[in-house]
């Protein structure tokens, strides 16, 4: 099947704790953090490469497109995905500020106009962030079903349908969606077995998490075409729905960590100190 | 003057608890601004869940009755033409994971901004600002919405639960839209896990245990007990559920449930920072840990350096001995 997958590029998710607010709170900075492609949409690459290929055998069912938003230099950010096996990029060349969930839910519903993708796969939330909203405005816009926080895949009904195993908040919510559909993926799609295509032997086993990107594919991406194009060209003003007046940094906790010397001295501190036993 | 729609919700037939925060959230922002708030429910099980909503103070509740199993391309047209009827100024609910899938869908179809997972709102004057966590906890922006109507997420741990109010809100019934993308998708099942123990979203003391205790046995053997003396629920590290010691729905962080107990025991948890970013927020908390230097020492107000294998249970037999 033909899939879109949209990667973000975000600041280092682990080293999050040197994010810092400028000294009048009007902005955020990352400076001194590498970019890297957010997790979740890593992962939705992922998963979209084991939907479309024969597991273990290099054969390839279908493309997958991977789309990023943001200044010229997401290029770099595109390259990863393409190195893993993704087909092709398209950059859509647009200010950071000026793009919230809403402008790129648009942007996206526009682009999945232009490209027909049977699938659009991508992280529950950036982790930047962390809003958690874009795939599923996307889906709304597009008048699609979808299934969001997917921790399982499988291509059912002869390759019309999907059945996703939802993480929430009371257990695991299994429900099946008609494609085109829009699927956001949660941190276990990547566990061995969880994307069933129909066509991978059904006791293929992948490694944990995103596969790399090996010599050959990293030699092959530079040559594989990234499109570019204006966030203008797809007739979608940028004009973000929230507005940030201000940033700050959480609260620190008060008082630094006391080491006690054993079980006795935690609950004796427990009881007469904090109070909580 | 803001009205707020609350979106409850229905679980097992029942008014789910945790939408309570989302309706601390409107009376707040109501008061402030002189407003009413009202409860939407909309699934199947509505008119039990109608009435149970009716005790927190809404103005009205309206109930629309939506068969099987929750997806949200059965429920957001009707939260959206409920909305936009109504002329509420916010459409809230809390940010679990029905909240979070979907209120954007709702927001999407009223052509509205959403601030997701809110720690606080302020109101001056005729403007509202919503103070939320971004980069897993490391940073609070203060979020404007543009739009003439928000869609609003609340964070269950930072919004205590709305108490009965007294008196029963009249209840009405709200219509039924119809969705096409409702037809392309299929409700099979939920499977949940039931215990006898807490919520970990709604607990008063979590123990959260990491990938140190090697086996969902210990987790058993060795974790469960101090969970169960100290009347806790239970939480793990991601690493602990990716292992396949607990279930998924145990996981706190940035990306599963966000905590705020009084008391979070860290047992073998090193505290990566998508950890700490579901915990941070506890009023005590403890970490007990062979590495003295694991990054969970950012956090914890105490910190035992040892073999959890031997401290657990004797921590275990003291917390029994003193609530004895």
């Amino acid at each position: 099947m033909k899939i879109l997958v949209p990667v973000k590029r975000v600041a280092d998710p682990d080293n999050a704790n040197k994010m810092k607010v400028s000294a009048d709170g009007s902005s955020v900075t990352s400076e001194g953090l590498e970019w890297k492609i957010n997790p979740f949409d890593e992962y939705a690459v992922e998963a979209a490469l084991r939907l479309n290929e024969k597991g273990g055998s290099g054969d390839t069912l279908g493309d997958v497109i991977v789309v990023s938003l943001g200044p010229a230099d997401v290029a770099t950010t595109l390259r990863q995905p393409l190195a893993m096996g993704a087909t092709r990029g398209i950059l859509v060349e647009a200010e950071d500020a000026t793009l919230d969930s809403a402008a790129v839910a648009r942007a996206l519903a526009k682009l999945v106009e232009k490209e027909s993708p049977d699938l659009v796969l991508m992280g529950k939330q950036a982790v930047d962030g962390d809003s958690n909203t874009a795939g599923q405005m996307l889906a709304e816009h597009l008048g699609w079903p979808m299934a969001t926080f997917a921790m399982s895949l499988e291509v059912v009904d002869g390759g019309k349908a999907l059945r996703v195993g939802r993480e929430v908040d009371t257990g695991v919510l299994t429900l099946e969606v008609t494609l085109p559909a829009v699927v956001t993926v949660d941190l276990r799609i990547v566990t061995p077995t969880a994307v069933k295509n129909g066509v991978t032997p059904a006791d293929h086993a992948y490694n944990e998490g995103a596969r790399y990107a090996s010599l050959k594919g990293i030699m092959q991406a530079k040559k594989k075409p990234i499109d570019q194009i204006k966030l203008a060209d797809l007739g979608v003003e940028a004009k973000p729905l929230v507005s940030y007046a201000k940033f700050e940094m959480p609260p620190a906790r008060s008082g630094a960590v006391t080491y006690v010397e054993s079980v006795e001295q935690l609950v004796e501190k427990l009881k007469t100190e904090a109070k909580v036993l | 003057m803001a009205d707020i729609l609350v979106v409850g919700e229905i679980l097992d037939g029942s008014f789910r608890k945790s939408s309570l925060s989302a309706v601390r959230f409107a009376a707040e922002v109501a008061s402030a601004t002189g407003g009413a708030f009202d409860i939407l429910v909309a699934g199947d099980g509505a008119a039990g869940a109608a009435a149970e909503a009716a005790k927190y103070g809404a103005r009205k509740v309206l109930s629309a009755q939506i068969d099987g199993g929750y997806v949200a391309e059965k429920v957001a047209a009707t939260v959206a033409k409920a909305a936009r009827d109504g002329g509420y100024a916010i459409v809230t609910a809390t940010a679990g994971t029905t909240g979070k899938d979907l209120m954007p869908r709702v927001a999407a179809k009223l052509g509205a901004g959403v601030a997701s997972d809110i720690a606080s709102v302020s109101v001056d004057g005729g403007a509202i600002t919503y103070r939320r966590p971004m980069y897993a906890g490391n940073i609070f922006g203060h979020a404007r919405v543009e739009s003439e109507v928000a869609v609003v997420t609340v964070r269950q741990s930072e919004f205590e639960p709305a108490g009965e109010a007294g008196g029963a809100s009249p209840i009405e019934a709200a219509e039924v839209v119809a969705d096409p993308a409702a037809e392309r998708v299929k409700f099979v099942s939920l499977e949940s896990q039931k215990s006898e123990r807490p919520d970990l979203t709604e607990a008063d003391v979590v123990v959260a245990g990491g990938r140190a205790l090697k086996s969902a046995e210990n987790f058993g053997s060795v974790l469960e007990p101090l969970v169960d003396a100290l009347g806790a629920a239970m939480g793990a590290s991601r690493a602990a559920c990716d292992a396949g010691y607990v279930p998924n729905d145990l996981q706190v962080g940035q990306t599963g449930k966000v905590v705020a107990p009084k008391l979070y025991v860290a047992v073998g948890i090193s505290g990566a920072i998508q950890h700490l970013a579901g915990m941070k927020g506890s009023k005590t908390i403890v970490a007990i840990n062979k590495d003295k230097e694991a990054p969970i020492a950012q956090v914890a107000d105490y910190f035992l350096v040892a073999d959890l294998f031997e401290a657990v249970p004797a921590l275990t037999a003291a917390v029994k001995k003193a609530k004895a």
